[in-house]
């Protein structure tokens, strides 16, 4: 099978000035391994394309079990009700309908009606007194076809009496209207974070030459996998075995939780996430389907099938954003930023349901001071609970890091226009130094290494920033639109140190494993789990690197809680951080075993010998070698004695930091004086994830969170009316850009490796959706700001810009 | 609720079942005759993932329902690769990584392959358009629009149609 592309030469540039902690800053993607191998930087086809371009996937509506049913949920028309009663009688006589499961049914099976989250906040699987969001889940019915079941979940009756909804996350603040009242506290404020030096902001700010302050909403919104969530359960009465189909980011952390809430014993649950259509952080919750559907397979003693269809998953399953900003951004007489405060309100819905790491409720919120160089800084974040869908996910980014870097990037937009100062310039200004790195921030964190005046320099050269400046002054004479938008950003990957990181209590390391057979194939299973970045290509490519085996000849597998050591999952740009490393780790200490089985079969010491690609040579005569197949043979057939058989190792890695991904982003956009129209002319994207893997994997994950990054700036946006009721619960509602509204993205690189990481890589997956919406945003305020336009809050639609062009007498 | 029989020809293969009225096409394909590499995504014909050829047309298989499709040739991505033979789109797709997740991939193949059969050689803008009824979540659609190309340089080499 022809796996490997052309490795092409890639653009270059002048070498990039400076170097971060003597991490020097480069353009070239490091080769050291031959096309045959295919180790570190090779563009290797990917080897899970084959099943999925001939129909093979096996996703986990796929599955279909000798036996199986099916289950569907009946779901609350309103924000905040009581229940009155549930009859389920008349759909009970449907033919074909088995059961219909209540909260009072899962409270008697051992108060299965709750399930704690991630955030150790608890959430109702089904309700008994009251349903606090709309859509929540209400009972299900489980019937032996699928149709039958979405006929009778229409002949349940319920009776609600409908109270008050709280909305606004502002006014929820009040306690006029309590969400939660099996709460002992009868408010809806949940928790206060508060990070930095108060005092010293405060001082900065009371000196400060120049002050800006800006409101700044970043609106819920849903990941929207093309893959809704899904599971199929099936409990095998005889064996007290559970086995579990499931969309999911996680499933070692998942199996236990379930042990944990259902009181099987956990070597009884096995968790398959099979193919994964897609997650983004909206696969990481358990929500209430997949508890019911598990309840449902142990009650039936059958395999249960549970699939959301669209509208249940974005109208009920977890959101992202929902961050109520207030931003002071202080600066000296020279224009030097100084200080930054920030107030945020964290809308969290019916429960705090947020996939944080559980000592960060605000995630990591606190990297806020973002690429730049301040003295002292103080976030305030308060949770808060009102009636709509739980959440607080990522949306293809690290925990709040989106809304952090929206913040400090339009901020630092806007105290350049105000002090006239060219965003470009103002930044390039103010930019932390390769020299500072490692460098600590005002909030506490230690970012890795950096080079951010390379990768603006890389994306100015790139579409001739200078001149679009001079192209716009002149266009503005004639009454004509176009701005400019920079986003120059850092990123805060690959959580976590295990001091720091848990997700309730298990710490956040990842693992790998890695069996070398004796024809010297490889199979290596990892912790995480892909939903299409690439693993069963990167992950190869890695141990490839370390062993000289080909890439081609190692198989990777994932999401099996039966065979892959226990992981954290893949989400936050996790996995090349840690499971990644883990794999690098593993190959190293079977490096070391190789080692002393090719000093035997060479009958020379060990420190006679040297690595070149594949084998183990003697120094100075390097025709006396032996590869790693001959060595893996060996291990089975000619090993010391004394030693072990056999050649695997496993590692469970535990970063000693968090990675620290860069990239500045330059937009260019025309607006249409007369509609409003927003025309994305051009997208320059330069990312510095660390050394790269793969670069056409890369270039994929840029691509498709740069798509990812547009889609919020500019379409989506769940919105609810003043009951709570969700007005955006299709695609024909909820608008996914097309490659239509999806531009030509232009991307180019640096590669400034992370000091501390065994490969030097950082994460790449997220980057993009956290740098593009505020680029964008900076450039279409940059178009009016002569205007008088200072914010506009994401999504900016052609209305909100025509809206504005009418209010400054532009266009009538 | 009423039973019709329908008989298709689906990749190929003359396939004939018994199913109610309200059938969809997609739950008939995927469910009565097994063949899962169409999938499903939404409700509201937004998304794409559904899509499979009646008659040489792409179509949302979602919104259609399975006696609407009886007497048609149908085509699903398992048809492509003739004889084994990986078709130039699906080729494409491999070569310059348009896919990631593979979720939408099946639909976004059979939308493609209609495009290049009414239009082998299609503009940059006009595969854009042509694309456009199928949601990727994953791609940016970049690499997708140039598996596209890919195929139809490939095509239009060996002077073939889609």
């Amino acid at each position: 099978m022809a796996t490997h592309l052309d490795d092409r030469t890639e653009h270059h540039s002048p070498k990039p000035e400076g170097s971060s902690a003597n991490v020097p800053t480069s353009d070239d993607v490091r080769i050291t391994t031959p096309a045959k191998v295919c180790g570190m930087g090779h563009r290797m086809k990917r080897k899970e394309d084959p099943r999925f371009i001939q129909g093979r996937g096996r996703y986990v509506d796929d599955v279909k079990l000798p036996g199986m049913v099916y289950m569907d949920i009946v779901r609350s028309p309103y924000a905040h009700a009581k229940i009155l009663k549930i009859d389920a009688s008349e759909a009970l006589a449907t033919p074909g309908v088995l059961a219909v499961i209540t909260g009072e049914d899962l409270k008697k099976a051992g108060n299965l009606h709750w399930m704690p989250t991630l955030m150790s906040d608890t959430q109702m699987v089904l309700p008994i007194e009251k349903v606090v969001y709309y859509a929540q889940e209400v009972c299900v019915v489980i019937a032996t076809e699928r149709y039958i079941a979405a006929d009778a979940i229409e002949k349940v009756q319920v009776d609600y009496e409908p109270l008050e909804a709280v909305v606004d996350p502002h006014d929820a603040l009040t306690d006029r209207v309590i969400v939660r009242d099996d709460k002992p506290k009868k408010t809806n404020h949940i928790w206060h974070w508060e990070a930095g030096d108060k005092a010293a902001t405060d001082a900065i700010f009371a000196s400060a030459a120049t002050v800006v302050e800006e409101k700044i909403y970043l609106p819920r919104i849903h990941v929207s996998s093309i893959e809704t969530c899904g599971m199929v359960a099936n409990y095998d009465k005889a064996r007290s075995h559970m086995q579990i189909y499931m969309t999911s980011q996680a499933p070692h952390a998942h199996r236990t939780v379930f042990a944990l809430v259902s009181g099987l014993p956990e070597h009884m649950i096995q968790i398959i996430s099979p193919d994964i259509g897609g997650g983004f952080g909206g696969k990481v919750p358990v929500y209430p389907g997949y508890v019911c559907c598990a309840v449902a397979s142990l009650v039936l003693g059958r395999p249960v099938k549970w699939i959301e269809d669209r509208s249940e998953n974005l109208q009920a399953d977890s959101f992202a954003r929902d961050y109520h900003i207030t931003a002071k951004l202080a600066a000296d007489k020279h224009g030097k930023i100084t200080g930054l405060q920030v107030y945020t309100l964290s809308d969290c819905g019916a429960a705090d349901a947020a996939a944080n790491p559980s000592k960060f409720p605000a995630g990591l919120y606190s990297i806020c001071t973002g690429s730049y160089d301040m003295k002292a800084a103080h976030v305030i974040v308060d949770g808060v609970y009102t009636n709509k869908p739980p959440g607080g996910v990522a949306y293809r980014c690290s925990f709040r890091v989106t809304e952090a870097v929206h913040m400090i990037e339009r901020m630092v937009d806007i105290m350049a226009h105000q002090l006239g100062e060219d965003p470009a310039d103002f930044r390039l200004k103010n930019f932390i130094r390769p020299d500072q790195f490692p460098y600590k921030s005002p909030t506490g964190w230690e970012y890795d290494s950096g080079n951010y005046k390379a990768a603006l320099d890389k994306a100015m050269t790139m579409l001739d920033y200078r001149a679009l400046r001079k192209e716009q002054l002149e266009k503005r004479k004639k009454g004509q639109l176009m701005g400019i938008g920079i986003s120059s950003f850092t990123e805060v990957v690959g959580a976590g140190p295990s001091k720091d990181y848990d997700i309730l209590g298990i710490k956040m390391f990842d693992s790998a494993e890695i069996r070398i057979h004796p024809t010297g194939k490889a199979m290596a299973r990892f912790g995480t789990k892909s939903q299409g970045q690439g693993h069963e290509t990167t992950y190869a490519q890695i141990v490839a690197e370390e062993l000289g085996l080909p890439a081609s000849d190692i198989q990777v597998e994932e999401g099996d809680t039966d065979t892959a050591p226990y992981g954290l999952g893949t989400y936050a740009s996790r996995s090349t951080p840690t499971a990644g490393a883990a794999g690098a780790m593993a190959a190293r200490k079977i490096k070391a075993k190789a080692k002393k089985i090719a000093a035997h079969l060479l009958e020379v010491g060990e420190d006679d010998l040297e690595w070149n690609v594949d084998s183990f040579q003697v120094k100075g005569s390097p025709d006396r070698k032996k590869s790693i197949q001959e060595i893996a043979f060996a291990a089975y057939t000619n090993h010391p004695q004394g030693m072990e058989a056999g050649l695997e190792a496993t590692d469970y890695y535990d970063p000693p930091n968090l990675t620290f991904p860069f990239g500045s982003y330059i937009c260019v956009v025309d607006l249409d004086t007369g509609t409003g129209e927003i025309k994305i002319r051009r997208f320059v994207a330069v990312d510095d994830c660390g050394n790269i893997i793969n670069p056409m994997i890369v270039e994929g994950q840029i691509e498709g969170g740069l798509t990812m990054g547009l889609a919020p700036a500019m379409y989506e946006e769940i919105v609810y009316d003043a009951n709570g009721q969700n007005l955006t619960g299709t695609l024909a509602d909820y608008l996914l850009p097309t490659a239509v509204e999806s531009p030509k993205w232009e991307l180019g690189k640096t590669i400034t490796p992370s000091p501390h990481h065994p490969i030097g890589a950082k994460g790449v997956g997220e980057s993009p959706t956290v740098g593009a919406p505020p680029a964008i945003a900076n450039a279409i305020v940059d178009a009016m700001w002569h205007l008088g336009v200072r914010h506009i809050d994401i999504p900016i639609t052609p209305q909100k810009v025509w809206r504005l062009l009418r209010k400054h007498g532009v266009t009538d | 609720m009423s039973q019709h029989e329908v008989s298709v020809t689906i990749n190929g293969d003359k396939q004939t079942r018994t199913v109610e009225a309200r059938t969809l096409l997609v739950h008939f394909i995927r469910e009565n005759l097994g063949l899962t590499g169409t999938h499903i995504g939404c409700d509201t014909t937004s998304c794409g993932a559904c899509t499979v050829s009646i008659d040489g047309e792409a179509v949302k298989s979602c919104t259609v329902f399975a006696v609407q499709a009886d007497g048609a040739t149908i085509e699903t991505v398992e048809g492509l690769a003739a004889g084994g033979v990986l078709h130039p789109l699906q080729e494409g797709f491999w070569e310059k990584h348009g896919l990631q997740c593979g979720f939408c991939t099946p639909g976004m193949l059979i939308s493609a392959r209609a495009l290049l059969a009414r239009n082998p050689h299609p503009t940059e803008s006009e595969i854009r358009h042509g694309i456009s009824g199928n949601l990727c979540r994953c791609t940016g659609y970049n690499k997708i629009v140039e598996a596209i190309q890919y195929a139809a340089e490939k095509l239009g080499a060996a002077g073939k149609g889609a």
